[in-house]
C-alpha cells in the first residue's frame, strides 16, 4: 500500500510537471508575443519594451519558467497587469462560489444517480429500465449550455418561479440565496446523473453475478439483505473511481454554468480573462484547475483501493 | 509431350462443379463491410441519425442555392421579426434573416467539427499505435503524457488555445482536434499491444520488413475499426467544444458565426423571449450531436465486437 502510495504520487507530480510545461510553453511560443497580444496592435514599441521587461519576458525562457514554477511553489500565482490585481486575490474572491457549486451538484449527483442505478439494476430489461435508460442518454448527450439555457427559459422568464435579478459574485450571496443555485446546480446535475446512474446500473449488474449473491441467498438471506447488504456496498466502490475520471469535465461544465447564471466563479474569472487577453490569470486559473483534478483523481484512487480489500496494488 | 498442368484449369472435366453435383451456386460469401452494414442498418434509431446529418449537410450547404436570405446588410426596419412570410425563421436584432444565417453559421459549424474530428483521429491513431509498437519507457513516457494533458480540463485548454493563438478557423479546427485524440489514443494503443505479438507481424520483420512498415501495412488497418467507430464520436464532441467556445463569447472573429455564437446572441435576449433566434441553432447543434452518438454506437456494434456495449 505503502509503495503504491509513493508511486501514485509521483505520477501526479510528474503529470503535473507535464501539464506545467504545456502551458507555459504554448503562452510563451505565441506567434506575436504575450505582450503585444495584452497590450493590442496599437501599442507602440516602447510600451511593448516596458510590459516585456516589467513581466520579465526579456530573460531566457527556462529562466521565466524557473521563476514562474518557484513562485507557483510558493502559493504565487502572479499579478494581473489588466486587472491590477494579484491572481491570487481573483482566486480567492471566486473559489468558494465554484467550490459550493461543484461540492453541492456532486453529493446531489450521488445522491440521485444510486438509487436511479440500483432500481435499473434490480428492474433490468423492464420498461422502468428502458425509460430512464433513455432519459439518461438524452441527459447526457445534450449539451450543459442548451440545459441551462432551456431551464432558465422555464423557471426565470416563463413561469417566474425564481427571480432573474441577483447576480452571484461572492460565497455569502451564493450560501444565502438559495433559491439562486437552484438553477445552476440543477443543469449540473441533470448531466451527471444520467452518466453516474449507468455507471451504477452496471456495477449493480456485474455484482449481481458474482458468486457471493448465491451463497447469501443459499445461506437464506432475504432478497433486501442480499441486495442492500451485500451488492450495494461492493457497486458503491467503484463510484468514488468514477468522481475522480469526472472531475475534469464536471470543472468544464462549471464554467459554463457560471456564465450561463452569472456567477463570479473560477470559471467566469478564467472565461473574462481569456476575453482580455489577461494571459498571466488565464494560466493561473489553468494550473490551478489541473492541480485540483489530479489531486482529485488521486485521493479518489487511494479511497478505492483502501475500500476494497481485493484491489491488490503493486 | 503435353506436361500435365500443376493447377487444372478452368472447366476441367475431372473436377464436377457445383451443377454437376445437383447444388444450388453457392451464395458469394458476405464481406464484413456487408455484414457491418446489414447490423447497422438493423439499428433503426442510427437510420434516423444518418437521416438527420444528411438534411442538414443538404440544408448547409445546398441549401443557400435555393434560398437566398439577406444574410449580409444591416435592415434597421426588419429587426428582430418574429417567424413569418419572407423570413420563415425571423430575423435578429440587425435585421439579418435568421433561416440564411443557419445555412451559413451551419457550414461553418459542420466543416470545423468534421475536420478537427477527423484530424483527432488520425493524430490518435498515429500515436496509439506508435506507442503500442514500441513499448518500453518510450511507451510509458507518452503515456504519462497522456494522462498530464487529460488533467486539464478540455475547456480550459480550449479557452487557452482560442486566446493565445487567435481566433481563425485554422486555429479552432487545430485547437479542438489537438484536444480531443487521447481516448482514442489509448484504444489504439491496446489494440496494437495483442496486434504486434500476432505471428504475421513476426513473419514480416523476420522477411526484412522495417518497423514503419510493420506500423503502416499491419497495425494501422488492424486498428482502423476502432478508429471509425471513434470518429463519429470525436465529430460529436468537436461540434460540441466548438459551440461551447462560441457560447462564451472566445468563437470566431465576427463577422463569421456558428450555430454556438447564434445560440449565444439568442440566449442573450432570453428575457425578451425572442425565441426563434435559441431554439433553432440550439436544437440544431444537439440533433448533430446526438447524431453522431447514435451512429458511433451503431458502428460499434456492427463493427467492434470486442467493444459491445452491454
Amino acid at each position: 500500500m505503502t509503495a503504491y502510495l509513493i508511486r501514485r504520487t509521483l505520477q501526479s507530480i510528474a503529470t503535473l510537471f507535464i501539464v506545467s510545461l504545456a502551458t507555459f510553453g504554448l503562452l510563451h511560443l505565441m506567434p506575436n508575443g504575450v505582450v503585444r497580444g495584452m497590450l493590442g496592435q496599437r501599442a507602440t514599441p516602447q510600451q511593448i519594451a516596458y510590459v516585456t521587461h516589467k513581466l520579465g519576458l526579456d530573460k531566457h525562457i527556462w529562466d521565466q519558467y524557473w521563476i514562474w514554477i518557484k513562485n507557483l511553489l510558493h502559493g504565487d500565482l502572479g499579478t494581473s497587469y489588466i486587472r491590477n490585481q494579484s491572481v491570487d486575490n481573483l482566486v480567492k474572491e471566486t473559489l468558494g462560489q465554484s467550490a459550493y457549486l461543484v461540492g453541492l451538484a456532486l453529493l446531489l449527483t450521488i445522491v440521485l444517480a444510486v438509487p436511479i442505478g440500483v432500481l435499473q439494476a434490480t428492474r433490468r430489461n423492464t420498461v422502468t429500465d428502458y425509460t430512464i435508460t433513455t432519459l439518461s442518454f438524452i441527459g447526457y448527450a445534450v449539451p450543459v449550455f442548451f440545459i441551462g439555457v432551456i431551464l432558465r427559459d422555464i423557471f426565470q422568464v416563463k413561469l417566474h418561479w425564481i427571480p432573474t435579478a441577483n447576480q452571484i459574485d461572492s460565497f455569502s450571496s451564493a450560501f444565502g440565496q438559495p433559491e439562486q443555485m437552484v438553477l445552476p446546480v440543477g443543469t449540473l446535475v441533470i448531466g451527471l446523473v444520467a452518466g453516474y446512474s449507468r455507471y451504477m446500473r452496471s456495477a449493480m449488474l456485474d455484482e449481481l453475478t458474482q458468486d457471493y449473491v448465491r451463497t447469501a441467498i443459499a445461506k437464506g438471506a432475504t432478497k433486501r439483505r442480499v441486495l442492500y447488504r451485500h451488492v450495494l456496498r461492493n457497486a458503491l466502490i467503484p463510484m468514488a473511481t468514477l468522481v475522480g475520471l469526472s472531475l475534469p469535465g464536471l470543472v468544464g461544465g462549471a464554467l459554463l454554468v457560471e456564465q450561463i447564471f452569472n456567477i463570479q466563479g473560477i470559471g467566469l474569472l478564467t472565461i473574462n480573462a481569456a476575453q482580455q487577453n489577461d494571459f498571466v490569470v488565464v494560466l493561473g486559473t489553468t494550473m490551478l484547475t489541473a492541480l485540483v483534478t489530479v489531486l482529485g483523481s488521486l485521493v479518489a484512487d487511494i479511497s478505492y483501493a483502501a475500500l476494497d480489500p481485493r484491489v491488490r496494488l503493486t | 509431350m503435353v506436361m500435365s498442368p500443376a493447377f487444372p484449369e478452368q472447366g476441367d472435366p475431372t473436377i464436377p462443379t457445383d451443377q454437376m453435383l445437383g447444388l444450388a451456386p453457392a451464395e458469394k460469401p458476405r464481406s464484413m463491410f456487408r455484414r457491418g452494414l446489414e447490423v447497422f442498418v438493423e439499428n433503426k434509431l442510427a437510420v434516423v441519425a444518418v437521416g438527420v446529418l444528411v438534411f442538414y449537410v443538404l440544408f448547409c450547404f445546398f441549401g443557400p442555392l435555393f434560398y437566398h436570405g439577406n444574410t449580409t446588410d444591416v435592415q434597421m426596419g426588419e429587426i428582430t421579426l418574429p417567424p413569418g412570410a419572407g423570413h420563415p425563421l425571423g430575423t435578429d436584432k440587425d435585421g439579418i434573416d435568421e433561416l440564411g444565417k443557419m445555412m451559413r453559421a451551419g457550414q461553418i459549424t459542420l466543416e470545423i467539427g468534421i475536420t478537427s474530428g477527423l484530424l483527432a483521429s488520425v493524430i490518435g491513431m498515429l500515436y496509439g499505435a506508435v506507442a503500442g509498437y514500441v513499448g518500453g519507457w518510450i511507451d510509458a513516457v507518452m503515456m504519462r503524457a497522456i494522462d498530464a494533458l487529460m488533467s486539464i480540463p478540455i475547456i480550459f485548454a480550449l479557452i487557452y488555445l482560442s486566446a493565445t493563438r487567435g481566433r481563425t478557423k485554422t486555429v479552432f479546427i487545430l485547437a479542438i482536434a489537438l484536444t480531443s485524440w487521447f481516448s482514442l489514443t489509448r484504444l489504439t494503443r491496446g489494440d496494437t499491444l495483442t496486434i504486434k505479438v500476432r505471428d504475421y507481424v513476426a513473419a514480416c520483420r523476420m522477411m526484412g520488413g522495417r518497423n514503419l512498415r510493420i506500423i503502416v501495412r499491419h497495425i494501422l488497418p488492424n486498428t482502423i475499426g476502432t478508429t471509425i467507430v471513434n470518429t463519429s464520436l470525436t465529430i460529436a464532441n468537436s461540434v460540441f467544444a466548438l459551440s461551447v467556445l462560441s457560447y462564451i463569447g472566445l468563437g470566431l472573429q465576427a463577422p463569421e458565426d456558428d450555430w454556438g455564437g447564434m445560440f449565444a446572441t439568442g440566449s442573450s435576449y432570453l428575457d425578451q423571449n425572442y425565441w426563434w433566434m435559441i431554439y433553432p441553432p440550439g436544437i440544431s447543434i444537439v440533433l448533430i450531436i446526438i447524431s453522431c452518438n447514435f451512429i458511433g454506437d451503431a458502428l460499434r456494434d456492427a463493427f467492434e465486437t470486442r467493444l459491445q456495449k452491454r
